[in-house]
């Protein structure tokens, strides 16, 4: 149980955005903005980097359902959010995304462990500044939503199909949820 | 120098915010309704506390600098104040309410699941609200995303700690959204 009086039955971050959604407002608009609108890093490498800095925080309400984003997202090369949960390094993905989800990495333990050579080696593979800038932007952003949502003990389903469905609806963009009678 | 160019010479945050003001938009956004919107029973003073204790314990030097400098604005105190409640907040002469919100943001600044039912209980003890209880949580885990901004892009800060002092009455009346971020 959350441990504020928050909507019953309402998984992880829809039930704080309804118990309070003033702050709920600029966190979906940030959501939308980051990982929907216009960025050189597609939608699904965006959840990508989303769902592996969920997953080092061992945060699983937000690693399950960016994980089902992803996989709507990529179709037929869904295999890939697995093995990129499972070691980025071995994943079937372009070595600018690896290096990109290394300096996700970096930025999940702390902003100052980013180094030169990170940026360097990124940038040897292809990356230009708007794709390190978002990198950098959304892998702090779910230090922020990680903690929030288990900081405050929202409840976590555990069926997959609950995440499924939400991955479908994420998919297609972030609205922040409206309290129904 | 930092990792990318920002095209500015801006300090901190105000780099990559005027970067990329798409995003600046909703991290503003936020920054207003948490830190400084008056419909809050926590004042401005202890919400900016919060997020100095967090910016200090994330080693986040521009952030716990320029919330110091709001908190002591609005609080009255002078540094030395803030340099102890970073240091140690259980010592200072702050409320016990204010003491248990902060031992929470710590715990969220570690991890969320560090957070314990036992950390929850004394906050409610000392007469902390749902609605307090949830705008600590969430100015911690936001202070984890700003300083990993700032300092993941390896932006600048000014070092003399006077500077932040001196800007925040105007911070303070400018806020975090109608302000121009190349003053």
């Amino acid at each position: 149980m959350a441990y504020i009086n928050v909507p019953e039955g309402v998984p992880g971050i829809r039930s704080l955005v309804l118990f309070r959604p003033e702050t709920g407002k600029p966190l979906y608009a940030l959501a939308q903005t980051l990982l929907r609108e216009d960025s050189p890093l597609s939608p699904a490498e965006r959840e990508l980097i989303a769902a592996h800095v969920s997953n080092r925080n061992n945060c699983k309400f937000c690693m399950e359902s960016h994980a089902a984003a992803a996989r709507c997202l990529l179709g037929l090369r869904q295999d890939i959010v697995d093995q990129t949960l499972d070691d980025p390094a071995r994943a079937a993905l372009s070595p600018k995304l690896k290096a990109l989800l290394h300096i996700a990495g970096k930025v999940q333990l702390s902003g100052k462990q980013v180094m030169p050579e990170d940026i360097a080696a990124a940038r040897d593979h292809g990356a230009n500044d708007r794709e390190i800038h978002d990198t950098v932007l959304i892998a702090a952003a779910f230090c922020m939503f990680n903690r929030y949502v288990d900081g405050l003990a929202s409840w976590t389903p555990t069926d997959p199909a609950v995440y499924a469905e939400m991955g479908q609806r994420m998919a297609k963009g972030y609205v922040l949820p409206q309290q129904t009678i | 120098m930092a990792h990318i160019d920002l095209g500015n010479e801006l300090p901190g945050i105000r780099g990559p915010m005027a970067y990329r003001p798409e995003t600046a938009r909703p991290l503003n956004a936020l920054a207003e309704i948490l830190l400084r919107d008056d419909n809050n029973t926590l004042s401005r003073g202890e919400r900016e506390l919060i997020g100095t204790y967090v910016s200090s314990l994330n080693d986040c030097f521009f952030c716990q600098n320029v919330h110091g400098g709001l908190a002591q604005h609005y609080l009255g105190c002078d540094m030395p104040f803030i340099d102890a409640v970073k240091r140690d907040p259980v010592s200072t002469p702050i409320s016990d309410k204010l003491k248990t919100l902060l031992s929470i943001a710590a715990s969220v600044q570690k991890g969320g699941k560090n957070v314990r039912p036992e950390q929850i209980e004394a906050a409610r003890q000392e007469g902390a609200t749902d609605r307090e209880i949830h705008d600590t949580v969430l100015i911690a885990a936001a202070f984890c995303m700003y300083n990993r901004y700032v300092d993941g892009l390896a932006t600048w800060a000014p070092q003399d700690r006077q500077f932040y002092i001196d800007r925040a009455p105007i911070r303070a009346a400018e806020g975090y959204i109608d302000f121009d971020l190349y003053k």
